[in-house]
Formats: C-alpha cells, sequence, structure tokens
C-alpha cells in the first residue's frame, strides 16, 4: 500500500526526522490561509498524488505570496497529473500539500528496502539527490553507499555514521545526519515497510538536515496490525476496478488489452497471459480467483471483467485439484445464470475429474468456445477476437 | 530416494483441528502419509481424525518421534508456529499459510541462525502448495492424483502452475521423484538453489523442472549454481512476460523492481547459464522429456 508524501512526512516527523513546516488544503482559501499560517516569504504547493516525478509533471509549483498559493491550488485541484509512473491515465489531485521553501545546499538520497539476495533491510544513499535511483545508478553509480541492516539488533549508531561520512557530511552535521537516518529505519522497521525513500534529503542554507520529499510503501500483509497505517489509505490514486477486486478478496491488475482472463492462481493466471501474448493477443488483466476458485469468487470474476470496457473476449482457466472440475463447472453455469456475458467465451478446464467437468459445461444451455490445453485456449480466445474485428 | 519426505517421515499438523487444518490433514492421511499427530495450543490431549493432539510441537516430537511438520495456522501467529517447530528439532516444516508479513518471515530465519547446519530446519513455503513424494508421502494441498512417481523433480512457486506441469508429465508417462513449492513470497524458507541442490545430491532425480516467475534473484541464483555444480539437466519456464514494471502480480514476490527480474530477463540470465528454456507454460513436460531424451 502506498501513502501520500505528506502523511509519510508526518510519520517520519514522528521518529525525530526534521521536516519543512507545512499544511495541506482542500480548496485554494484553505491553501491561502494554510501559507499565511506558516508565514514566511516564499511557498511551494505540492499535488499529493501517489507518484514520483510530480515536478515534471507541473504538479509542484514555487509561490512568492499567499494569493499565488491560492492559485496554484485552484490549478492543480481535480487536475489529472500524468507521470512517468502513472500511466496514460495520470492520476487525480484531491489534496495539496502547502510548505514553507527551503534554501537548498546541497541534495542527497536515502532509500531503504527489503534485499531479497541478502534477506536484510538495505540502506541506499548518494549524494546525487533528486534524481531518480535508477539514474543514479545508471549516471553516478560511483556516488552511491550500500548498507546492510541486520533487522535482529536494528540498525547501530556507527552504521548510520559510516553512511553520513560516506556522504561527505561535515563533521558538525553528522550526529543530526545519523539521527534523521536512524529515523527512517526505525519508520520502516516499526510500521512494516517495505519502501521509504527520501529524495531529496536536504542541507538547507542554515544547515538543517531535512526531508524534504518522501515516499513510503507497505506490506500489505502486514497491515491487520498497522491500523494506522490502513486508514491512511487513498482509493481514489488506485485503479477503480481494482479497489472493487481487492475489497472483494481478489488478485487483479488492469492491463491494455481485450482478452480478460479469469484464472485460478497467480502463477497459472501469469502463464495463460503469456499464452495469449505467443498466441499474438494481450491481455486485458491478470485476475487470480484463488486456488479453490469457489463459485462465489467466480461469480464476482465474471462482474469485474465486465466491468472493464476494453474486454472483447472472455478466457476462463482453471486447474481444478481437491476442488475438482466437475464443482468448478457447476460454479461457473450459476455465475453464468446470474449474469450475462454477451461476448466469446472460452473456457478451459483440467485437473480431477475433467471429462465430468466439461460434459456438465456442454449439457448445459451456456454459449462457450471448449479448449482443452493452455495454448488451445489462448488460439481460441485470440481467434475469436479476430473474427469479432473483422 | 525422494528428497525431503519419504513414506517413513513422520508428520504432524500445526493448527490441526482448525477448519482448514483438518480438511487436508485428512486428504494426506487418505493420499497415505504418515501423519501421527498435530498441535493445537489449548487442546493438547485430545484426540482428532483418530491421531493425537498436543500444546506444544516439543511435546509431540517427544511422543510420536515427527521429523516433519506441516503449517496451517493463521499468518498473525504463523511465523511463532513456524520458530516453535525449528525449536522442538522439526527437520522439515511446510509452511502453507498464505499472507505472513515480510519482517516476520526475516525474524524466521534469523531466528534459525542460531541452529548448527545440521541441527537447522528446512523451511519450505510460506504461501505454497506444498512438498509432495508421488506414491509415499503427500505434505501440502496438492491433488496427489495428477503427480505420477519417477525421477523428475520439480521446483516452483506457484500451486496451480506446478499441477499443470504434474499433469503434462503424467500425459507423457513421466514421472516425478519430489515436487517442492517454495511459494510465491518475496523472502521464503528455502529458495530454487536451497532445493536444487538437494536434487543434485538425490540418486533417483534425473532432471530438475525449476517454474519460475518474475521478481528476485532466485531463479538466476539456481541457474549459476546449476552451472558451477550439477550434472543433471535443468529445464525452466519463467511466468510474467506480459507483466508490467513495478506491479504486483498476485504473489507478493511477483513483482519486477531491478534489472534481471522481468521474465526475458531471467530467461536470457538462466540460458547463460546453459539452462534449457521452456519456451512456453504449455510444452513444460515436452521440454522435459526432449531434455531427459537428449541425455542417455
Amino acid at each position: 500500500m502506498d501513502i501520500h508524501e505528506y502523511q509519510a512526512k508526518k510519520i517520519l516527523a514522528g521518529f525525530g526526522v526534521t521536516i519543512p513546516r507545512g499544511g495541506i488544503a482542500y480548496s485554494p482559501e484553505n491553501a491561502e490561509n494554510k501559507a499565511r499560517e506558516i508565514g514566511g516569504l516564499k511557498w511551494v504547493v505540492k499535488a499529493q498524488i501517489h507518484s514520483g516525478a510530480r515536478g515534471k509533471a507541473g504538479g509542484i509549483i514555487v509561490c512568492n505570496s499567499a494569493l499565488e498559493v491560492a492559485q496554484a491550488t485552484d490549478k492543480l485541484l481535480g487536475k489529472k497529473l500524468v507521470t512517468n509512473q502513472t500511466g496514460p491515465e495520470g492520476k487525480i489531485v484531491n489534496r495539496v500539500y502547502i510548505e514553507e521553501a527551503t534554501d537548498i545546499k546541497k541534495e542527497l538520497y536515502l532509500g531503504l528496502v527489503f534485499d531479497r539476495s541478502s534477506e536484510c533491510i538495505m540502506v541506499v544513499a548518494s549524494t546525487e539527490g533528486g534524481m531518480s535511483v535508477e539514474e543514479i545508478s545508471k549516471e553516478k553509480p560511483e556516488s552511491i553507499i550500500r548498507s546492510k541492516i541486520e533487522v535482529a539488533v536494528g540498525m547501530q549508531k556507527f552504521q548510520a555514521r559510516e553512511i553520513a561520512f560516506g556522504l561527505g557530511i561535515k563533521p558538525e552535521l553528522i550526529s543530526r545526519t545519523a539521527e534523521a537516518i536512524i529515523g527512517c529505519y526505525r519508520a520502516f522497521s516499526e510500521l512494516d515497510a517495505t519502501m521509504v525513500e527520501v529524495n531529496p534529503l536536504v542541507i538547507s542554507e542554515q544547515e538543517q538536515i531535512l526531508a524534504l520529499d518522501c515516499k513510503m510503501s507497505f506490506d500489505n500483509n502486514a497491515l491487520f496490525r498497522r491500523n494506522q497505517v490502513s486508514e491512511l489509505r487513498d482509493k481514489t490514486q488506485e485503479n477503480t476496478n481494482e479497489v472493487y477486486a481487492s475489497d472483494r478478496g481478489l488478485n487483479y491488475v488492469s492491463l491494455n488489452g481485450n482478452i480478460g482472463n479469469i484464472i485460478n492462481g497467480a502463477g497459472l493466471a501469469m502463464a495463460s497471459m503469456d499464452m495469449i501474448k505467443l498466441a499474438g493477443g494481450e491481455p486485458a488483466n491478470f485476475l487470480d480467483v484463488g486456488g479453490g476458485a469457489t463459485p462465489e469468487k467466480i461469480v464476482k470474476a465474471f462482474k469485474l471483467i465486465l466491468m472493464d470496457e476494453k474486454v472483447k473476449v472472455i478466457l476462463v482457466n482453471i486447474f481444478a485439484g481437491i476442488n475438482r472440475c466437475d464443482w468448478v463447472a457447476e460454479g461457473i453455469i450459476q455465475a453464468l445464470q446470474k449474469i450475462e456475458v454477451n461476448m466469446p467465451l472460452v473456457i478451459r478446464l483440467a485437473g480431477t475429474n475433467v471429462e465430468k467437468g466439461n460434459k456438465i459445461l456442454k449439457e448445459s444451455k451456456i454459449s462457450y468456445i471448449e479448449a482443452n490445453t493452455l495454448e488451445d485456449a489462448a488460439n481460441k480466445a485470440v481467434k475469436a477476437l479476430k473474427e469479432l474485428t473483422k | 530416494m525422494t528428497i525431503l519426505i519419504d513414506e517413513k517421515t513422520k508428520i504432524i499438523v500445526q493448527g490441526f483441528t482448525g477448519k482448514i487444518g483438518s480438511f487436508h490433514a485428512d486428504e494426506m492421511i487418505k493420499y497415505g502419509t504418515n501423519i501421527v499427530g498435530g498441535v493445537t495450543p489449548g487442546k493438547g490431549g485430545q484426540t482428532h481424525l483418530g491421531l493425537p493432539v498436543f500444546n506444544t510441537v516439543k511435546e509431540a516430537v517427544k511422543n510420536t518421534g515427527a521429523s516433519a511438520s506441516v503449517l496451517f495456522v493463521p499468518p498473525a501467529f504463523a511465523a511463532d508456529s513456524a520458530m516453535e517447530a525449528a525449536d522442538a528439532g522439526i527437520k522439515t516444516c511446510v509452511a502453507i499459510t498464505d499472507g505472513i508479513p515480510s519482517h516476520d518471515m526475516i525474524k524466521i530465519k534469523r531466528y534459525m541462525k542460531r541452529y548448527s547446519k545440521s541441527e537447522k530446519m528446512t523451511l519450505i513455503g510460506p504461501n505454497c502448495a506444498g512438498v509432495i513424494s508421488p506414491g509415499k508421502s503427500l505434505l501440502g494441498i496438492m491433488p496427489g492424483h495428477i503427480y505420477k512417481q519417477g525421477k523428475v523433480g520439480i521446483i516452483g512457486r506457484s500451486g496451480t502452475l506446478g499441477y499443470e506441469a504434474a499433469q503434462q508429465l503424467k500425459n507423457l508417462g513421466i514421472g516425478i521423484s519430489t515436487s517442492v513449492g517454495i511459494g510465491g513470497d518475496p523472502i521464503n524458507g528455502s529458495s530454487f538453489k536451497d532445493i536444487i541442490e538437494k536434487f543434485e545430491a538425490d540418486k533417483n532425480t534425473e532432471a530438475v523442472l525449476m517454474i519460475g516467475e518474475i521478481g528476485g534473484p532466485q531463479e538466476v541464483a539456481a541457474g549459476k549454481f546449476a552451472k558451477e555444480n550439477m550434472k543433471k539437466p535443468v529445464i525452466a519456464y519463467i511466468a510474467g512476460l506480459t507483466a508490467p514494471k513495478g506491479r504486483v502480480m498476485g504473489h507478493a514476490g511477483a513483482i519486477v523492481s531491478a534489472y534481471g527480474e522481468s521474465a526475458i530477463e531471467k530467461v536470457e540470465l538462466l540460458k547463460e547459464c546453459g539452462v534449457i528454456i521452456s519456451k512456453n507454460p504449455s510444452v513444460m513436460g515436452e521440454t522435459v522429456k526432449s531434455a531427459l531424451n537428449s541425455k542417455t
């Protein structure tokens, strides 16, 4: 789960990391008042969307008066921002963050992630703040400092100091920088985060160490024990169909193709999508209804797929184990009695009692195309699509 | 021979009396798995499915001589149960539970470092279908009848895609020594490399099929191990050709976040290691067959 910049900063502040003064606003008037409250002569209005690279997309506006803050807010609210991370549909701005402008002396990069090779928490830092970590590793790989943290004992002061010295921080500022790094580590480990990225972490002209921008992601599997984090979810930043799916216990990812698919198991779903691609088609989605493929889940899956206007053909591929094909077939028939599907439907069943399952489907009144193997299913779905567009 | 489990392995079920634990314990017993009891804290002394229930894993091990366990404990308590198994001297623990936080998985692995190599438990999973040595023992949730007994070792992340492979092999008359589901999580108990190493040492396994997917470094690490240490042919299929970067594809670990983690990149890196690639998921069986034929 991702959260907004202002939420992430508030979390960091709670762990002793210094952030610039700021406040959230939902209207231009609101924003103007916030600017006056914060005080000073210069402010930054920052669009709050779940994406980085907002600056290039026009989502960050520097203002020299409270009136300008109101105008900038007016311009941003309700707008869809398209960045290189949002996809072409963009993300809607429903709130802006008003922040006092910082006099930047030096921009640094600080990121924390799980390292899957060493199974530790990895801190990545660089003197080249402001660029994305991908750009840094491409253009300035020598500037990258990596430090593995043993989770059982947590980050030690010497490790944070080593990173700070590695970043070329002058001696007077070392202990404050180390505190900021440890604060980020504690936020990561104590809140079940999967990513904390402060980019840039800045040294200001006044020699403060400030988190100027921050992104955080959290482990969905741990939200059950992190109520304060799960409350920060903003569904307006997620794909509507994906929210519908996750609220109903379905694993769904929206894609750009037009063959909708309903599959049991994540691996088999990815494999079926690969076959669609190899057969010359494009999948409209990833959808795993769970290994069991219960009738309830199949009904929900059909509803979800039909919500996607791009879908022209549906492919169902279920490998039944203990749940048996005859039972799955009954589930599909029940679903199709409740939901009208006005497009070609390819069904491939495999596994336990496959003959029985196919017989039940054949004898029912549903109109569908039977397929036997993974390859057969993908070919028939692509063929059905081509016939539609002829 | 097989790896990890055979017909003699004494097995206990953790989370024995729960709905899911009971259902699958019953299926495993029907398959012929040597289940000797189970653990549910607070229900010790009772009998369930005709077998004794214990309060702790230590008691269960002491009274039954069990050396393996299968875990159906809910995600919030699963890490605790896995560590309990490790401490009680269980040698192989298969965690079926889906949804264990990554921080907990790291904790389990750190905890297990206290044991010497000979005393250390092998943890399989979590979020996996389990382990099966066809005709001998089933420690998991897979449908046993689609697995034919034989000489190919399988390692995979996904449940149903693993069933697909077993079915393709069976249709070609090819059997399996042991099939191991290592699960779809980013941090797991055993990696592809950990298991491939066991297959190389197993006299009865003649070839290994790896069913991988996008995300993480494990498939390629196993490929490198195979290149340097293995004589048996390794066949691989990597799922997720159409997966966009940065999106989680069902399995928590199926996300491309760095170079070498996409399906195309993994396939290239595995080819460099001499691994035979199954060009699509429909020909996993045939690819194994031709690898076996060209071997003799």
